[in-house]
């Protein structure tokens, strides 16, 4: 069965990438499989300078899910162009690169370093820094700040794929789609993770030093399932689903609902080659189910009238 | 550097250790070894046994204790739900095992060497003495809380010069900072070499007095871990410099002067 997908440029050889921050930047995964095998993967969030994140504990393990406030620990984009991209892959799979930043021109800024790395395939942006410039209102939550971000990524990212990231806590993701797409996307991916929280009553502190944190795993599939059935039908841009994948059947779900290709987060911790052998099992089940092929199953979900 | 890998693996024997009303907190878990070219002690394994299905996301790591060409044994105090689980576990039971993973205790055959283990911290110095080319250089310290008769300290204590002392009331730990700050000392002043693995508060100790009388000293972090590969950044400390460092890759031993704790 054919499984490649083709959208908006971006090539991958199966629908299965690996969302950023769960995957760091491939490298630490290659004793464990061939990352050729995978569709693409999404590296670890980038700033333009170093990041140290936030203190510890940054991790906290919650039913069928975690909470995690890493706070974009990175080695700055200069470190990934010059001692993680020449090692990897790069001509046999798609290497997408996540961007993070505090106002437009950063963003603009980051893209235009990465826009010349052949290395690099395409361009997430994660939107869901707090802008301090704005007076403390999250990017991800604001369509115009949206919309302003995505227009400044693509004016520098010359003819580079940019995937804009959504984040699900907002009361409408439709409109948050909507602007990523006025904004020029070429595709979008969701969800990011869901704002949560964990206390202990023995020490009375929470269970994450930052406080709040955010929740991944197969407890919020649910609700990514209904922001990207909602996304697919508020824009005609490509829609990449994520959150709380951990099976073939899973991935399909998203398929289903009409994403055009996956990102496993979370389940890569399950087992450290989780995501190789993903699209075959996905492949198998399509021809079990007796799927035609990936293209005739995707969007194919049968709503009440 | 030994090659990992990340395979399935069948449980061999689970064995409670320890005759006291504890039996069961504490036990071996001895899994099939899969086709790795060795382990070094100080390295660590993630299991997460295939019964968890979705309860539980991630593997929880282990020092290798000990093991031979075909199997590998984990040395485990229960103390929560994922530990308890593993308790439970039969022979025959599937586990997912990635490993070995990060770095080693420091191995200096021909000199004094200290090793200082706080309760299950004593878990790696067995494999440490098993595979060490001259053990009669070793001596061992373990403070403990529960019956002594709960960790495999007969078993050392056959090969190596062994002490221990026992945390039961307040003022036995006033003891317990005293000898560690005279082994310690002593063991600077020989050139030796100082390992410590155990709780926080017993590593802070040990790498106060390193630092007071100039002891290469290494201590061994148990952070907690989700991915233990590098990537998550779960896990991560502060090394000298300040920087934030992954305890799985760049850990989980590390120079008691180039670590906060
Ligand atoms: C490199 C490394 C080597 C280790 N080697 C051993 C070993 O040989 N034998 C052994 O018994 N344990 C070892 N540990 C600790 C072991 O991983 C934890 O005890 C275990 O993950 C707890 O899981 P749980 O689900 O039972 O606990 P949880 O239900 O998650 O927590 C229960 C309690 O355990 C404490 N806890 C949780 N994680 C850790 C941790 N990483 N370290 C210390 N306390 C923790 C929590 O604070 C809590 O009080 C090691 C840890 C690391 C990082
Ligand atoms: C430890 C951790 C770190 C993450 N770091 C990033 C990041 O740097 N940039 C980003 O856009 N998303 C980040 N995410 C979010 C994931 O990419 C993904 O959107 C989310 O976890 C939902 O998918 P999942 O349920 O499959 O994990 C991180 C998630 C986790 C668990
Ligand atoms: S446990 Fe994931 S980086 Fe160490």
């Amino acid at each position: 069965m054919d499984m490649q997908v083709n959208f908006g440029g971006l090539f991958l050889k199966n629908p299965v990438m690996t969302a950023s921050g769960t995957f760091g930047f491939g490298l630490e995964f290659a004793p464990y499989g061939d990352l050729t095998r995978l569709g693409g993967f999404v590296a670890k969030g980038l700033s333009l300078k170093p990041r140290e994140g936030n203190p510890m504990p940054r991790i906290a393990e919650t039913p069928c899910g975690m909470l995690n406030a890493i706070g974009i620990q990175n080695p700055g984009v200069e470190y990934f162009v010059t001692k993680a991209l020449p090692y990897l892959p790069w001509r046999e799979v798609a290497v997408i690169a996540n961007l993070y930043a505090c106002d437009a021109e950063e963003f603009g800024e980051l893209a235009g370093v990465l826009a010349g790395e052949e290395g690099v395939a395409a361009l997430e942006v994660n939107v869901s820094c707090p802008n301090v410039k704005e007076g403390g209102v999250a990017f991800g939550q604001d369509p115009a700040q949206i919309a302003r971000v995505t227009e400044a990524v693509k004016k520098k990212a010359g003819n580079k794929h940019v995937m804009v990231k959504l984040s699900p806590n907002v009361t409408d993701i439709a409109v948050c789609a909507r602007a990523a797409a006025e904004g020029g996307a070429d595709s979008l991916s969701l969800i990011n993770t869901l704002s949560g929280m964990a206390v202990d009553i023995r020490s009375r502190r929470p269970r994450i030093a930052n406080v709040i944190a955010g929740l991944s795993g197969p407890a919020v599939k649910p609700v990514a399932l209904r922001c990207v059935h909602q996304a697919v039908r508020a824009v005609d841009i490509p829609v990449v689903g994520i959150g709380g994948i951990a099976s073939a059947e899973d991935a399909l779900e998203f398929i289903l609902v009409g994403a055009q290709a996956v990102q496993v987060g979370t389940a890569n911790f399950l087992r450290p080659d989780f995501a190789f052998g993903l699209a075959d099992e996905m492949e198998a089940l399509l021809s079990e189910i007796g799927a035609a092929s990936l293209d005739e199953f995707r969007g194919s979900l049968q709503l009440p009238l | 550097m030994s090659l990992r890998n990340c395979r399935s693996v069948k449980v061999l024997k689970v064995s409670p250790v320890g005759q006291s009303k504890t039996a069961g907190e504490f036990f071996e878990l001895t899994l099939e070894r899969p086709d790795w070219d060795g382990w070094k002690p100080g390295q660590f394994v993630m299991i997460r046994p295939s019964s968890w299905e979705l309860d539980m996301l991630w593997g929880r790591p282990f020092s290798l204790s000990s093991g031979d060409d075909d199997s590998v044994t984990l040395f485990i105090q229960a103390v929560g739900r994922g530990t308890r689980r593993i308790a439970e576990l039969s022979p025959g039971d599937a586990v997912t095992m990635w490993g070995p993973l990060g770095n080693s205790f420091a191995v200096e055959p021909d000199v004094p060497t200290l090793l200082l283990a706080g309760g299950i911290g004593i878990a790696p110095f067995r494999g440490y003495v098993e595979q060490h080319p001259r053990p009669e250089n070793l001596s061992l310290f373990l403070a403990h809380r529960l019956p002594l008769d709960c960790y495999p300290y007969d078993l050392l204590s056959r090969t190596v010069d062994c002490r221990c002392m026992i945390e039961a009331e307040p003022s036995d730990l006033d003891c317990i900072i005293d000898t560690l700050r005279g082994l310690i000392e002593d063991n600077a002043k020989r050139g030796g070499l100082t390992l410590c693995c155990g709780p926080t508060p017993f590593m802070r100790t040990v790498q106060r007095f390193a630092r007071e009388y100039g002891a290469r000293a290494q201590v061994s972090l148990e952070n907690r871990m989700a991915c233990g590969v590098g990537a998550c950044l779960g896990c991560v400390t502060r090394d000298g410099e300040g920087h934030h460092v992954q305890v799985c890759t760049r850990g989980p031993v590390f120079w008691a002067d180039k670590v906060e704790l």
